[in-house]
């Protein structure tokens, strides 16, 4: 990799502080020696120089201007202790089977991050350098957050282990669904889809992204019919049930105020989107734990610097970076439905959600370990075109500590919203209960769902209308580690 | 009604052969198993009482199922739930938990709705046999 004309840094002061423009490398942005040190943050970018420009410059220009660099020389870096707030590319691969693509492995000394804020981090990590010419795309793949720097963070507010304890709800992954028409409805009419879907066997029900505070119906009816909603199917069932209440407004003045009728109400959990930003992300969080509210997030807009694997931020780093931020629940994809994800990445994201420790995973695209130093957990969520024909494949990818959310899968069904749900809480009962007796789950699963189909007329229903609908397209974001893989 | 808490409530109660199967997937992780019965099921009612203490060392269902059918003799008609504890570093809490004995009637919870400032109401949920008889007396034998 250019290693003949590998540009060294320059070590006499004097000439490394003449006026003028010199090479990153040239500048002590590239050390292929570099050893990090156990309180570095660790980013690896995939980067796709410019036709004639050295990857390694450029790896070095990635570390200088996601540090401390300029475009040219300055004196000023003499008043500092310059070599310590360089950050240094030590590393550099070609991505396999993408030409003109290259991994480069970055050291960040930990002075260099404010403590607790994730937008001081993302300031510098990806605030200039994915626009910086000499590169034609950039993308951050996954960092390496120091124990140092984890636990000057807070984290989830409540995590898997205190809501299940709060719920009492255990040894399953818990049941949710979005609401739909996503728009239109009005307080009454939505409150009545919440309380049917949670009447058939729901633990839980959503506002999606982008229901606020519209004309057809203000956000405090929402609040109001939906905890209604809630009540009601609780005490008919005698088991907790929630609807996630989207309190995301346009300040946080006023997302406070929705938090707090939503806390009034009586609502064990309130939603948020990610498109509100790191820093009201951090201080709602505050707002959760201060008063024993779980916060879901929902990821939307992710998919606008996710998705396409040679320019943006891979979404395990997103991950990364809400798990420290604190939020409870993360929508982190589903492999088999309607929206991008291939299994193996995506099992990568629950990893990051769920793990105490994650392990070096290259074909899951996880790059390096990682201590949570014991932060909570998050429970990830997967949303979007599933539905119950497909339990033995969620359960298998996914394990126990997840929320599936069959939206259109519930509300859909042929027999209506409750027995939509009814067949869904089935379907998955019937899955744990088998897999725990030792079955081969992912074999037998159609048989074990077809079984159960027989006594549980809405299970038939939903296995006859959706049983053979599959969302089977290439993905677009694959670790480049293994051959893209496609759920049948 | 029929209250819909623990992770097989869905599914037709579950025989003996398919409880201790459970057990012994619980076993299989490590997990302790306990047995839990009360006549106050309220889904806020954390504290059921201990039928002795959680198993920490047993490692056959069979004795498991000696001691639930004991449970279930002395109560007969409360509800009686597994729970498998996990004190593994990062979980220390309940892995799975799921009902094994209900009464023979459950008249399940009235919805109280108090009316206070303009639309806003306090929602209260209180069991039928709760409120009618003590502890120890609440459901027919």
């Amino acid at each position: 990799m250019g290693a003949a004309d590998n540009p060294q840094q320059i070590l006499d002061p004097k000439k490394r502080y003449q006026a003028g423009v010199l090479k990153y490398a040239q500048m002590g942005y590239w050390d292929a020696d570099y050893e990090p040190k156990d309180t570095d943050v660790l980013a690896v970018f995939r980067i796709t120089p410019q036709e004639g420009v050295d990857p390694i410059e450029a790896a070095a220009a990635v570390a200088g201007e996601s540090s401390t660099a300029t475009w040219t020389v300055v004196w000023t870096d003499r008043l500092t202790a310059c070599d310590k707030y360089r950050a240094k590319a030590y590393r550099i691969d070609p991505v396999p089977g993408q030409e003109g693509q290259y991994f480069c492995w970055v050291a960040y000394d930990l002075d260099l991050f404010e403590e607790g804020s994730i937008a001081n981090l993302t300031a510098s990590i990806i605030g200039n350098v994915f626009s910086f010419k000499p590169l034609k795309a950039a993308r951050l793949e996954d960092m390496r957050l120091p124990v140092a720097y984890v636990k000057t963070f807070r984290g989830p507010p409540t995590g898997i282990v205190v809501e299940r304890e709060r719920l009492e709800k255990y040894g399953r992954p818990l049941l949710g669904a979005t609401m739909k028409p996503k728009l239109g409805l009005s307080g009454k009419n939505y409150g009545r889809v919440v309380y049917e879907a949670l009447r058939g066997g729901l633990d839980f029900t959503k506002d999606d992204e982008n229901i606020n505070s519209q004309p057809f119906m203000h956000w405090r009816d929402r609040f109001l019919y939906c905890m209604e909603g809630v009540n009601q199917a609780a005490a008919q069932t005698g088991e907790s049930k929630g609807h996630y209440l989207n309190i995301t407004a346009g300040t946080m003045e006023e997302m406070y105020k929705r938090a707090e009728f939503a806390r009034e109400l009586g609502s064990c959990i309130v939603m948020i989107d990610l498109v509100i930003g790191w820093t009201a992300i951090q201080s709602i969080s505050n707002w959760c734990r201060e008063n024993d509210m779980i916060l879901h997030m929902h990821r939307a807009g992710h998919g606008t610097y996710t998705r396409q694997k040679n320019h943006g931020v891979s979404f395990r780093v997103i991950a990364k970076w809400l798990r420290l931020a604190g939020v409870d629940h993360l929508h982190a994809g589903t492999a088999v439905g309607k929206l991008e994800g291939d299994p193996m990445t995506v099992q990568g994201f629950y990893n990051v959600c769920r793990d105490t420790y994650t392990k070096q995973d290259l074909p899951r695209g996880l790059f390096f370990d990682q201590d949570w130093a014991s932060i909570k957990r998050v429970m990830p969520v997967a949303s979007g075109g599933i539905h119950a024909g497909q339990m033995h494949q969620l359960l298998d990818l996914f394990g126990d500590e997840c929320v599936l959310q069959f939206g259109g899968g519930t509300i859909g069904h042929p027999m209506g919203i409750q027995a939509g749900a009814t067949a869904n809480r089935v379907a998955l009962e019937a899955m744990v209960l088998a897999r725990n007796e030792g079955r081969d789950i992912l074999n037998e699963g159609p048989q074990i769902l077809a079984d159960a189909a027989k006594w549980c007329q809405p299970l038939r229903a939903a296995l006859d209308t959706w049983g053979d609908i599959t969302f089977n397209y290439t993905s677009t974001d694959t670790s480049d580690f293994v051959p893209t893989a496609s759920v049948a | 009604m029929r209250i819909t808490q623990g992770c097989f409530s869905f599914l037709p109660d579950l025989s003996d052969s398919q409880i201790a199967a459970q057990i012994n997937y619980c076993l299989e992780q490590e997990w302790a198993v306990a047995i839990e019965f009360t006549d106050d099921p309220h889904p806020r009612n954390t504290y059921w009482n201990m039928w002795g203490l959680p198993m920490f060392d047993l490692r056959d269902p069979a004795g498991v199922m000696g001691e639930l059918k004991a449970c279930r003799e002395a109560n007969p008609e409360n509800y009686i739930r597994i729970n498998a504890f996990d004190s593994t570093k990062g979980w220390e809490t309940v892995r799975m938990s799921f009902i094994v004995q209900r009464p023979t009637a459950e008249p399940g919870f009235r919805l109280i709705r108090q009316e206070t400032q303009g639309r806003n109401l306090r929602y209260t949920m209180e069991s039928y046999a709760v409120g009618r008889n003590p502890e120890g007396a609440r459901y027919a034998g």
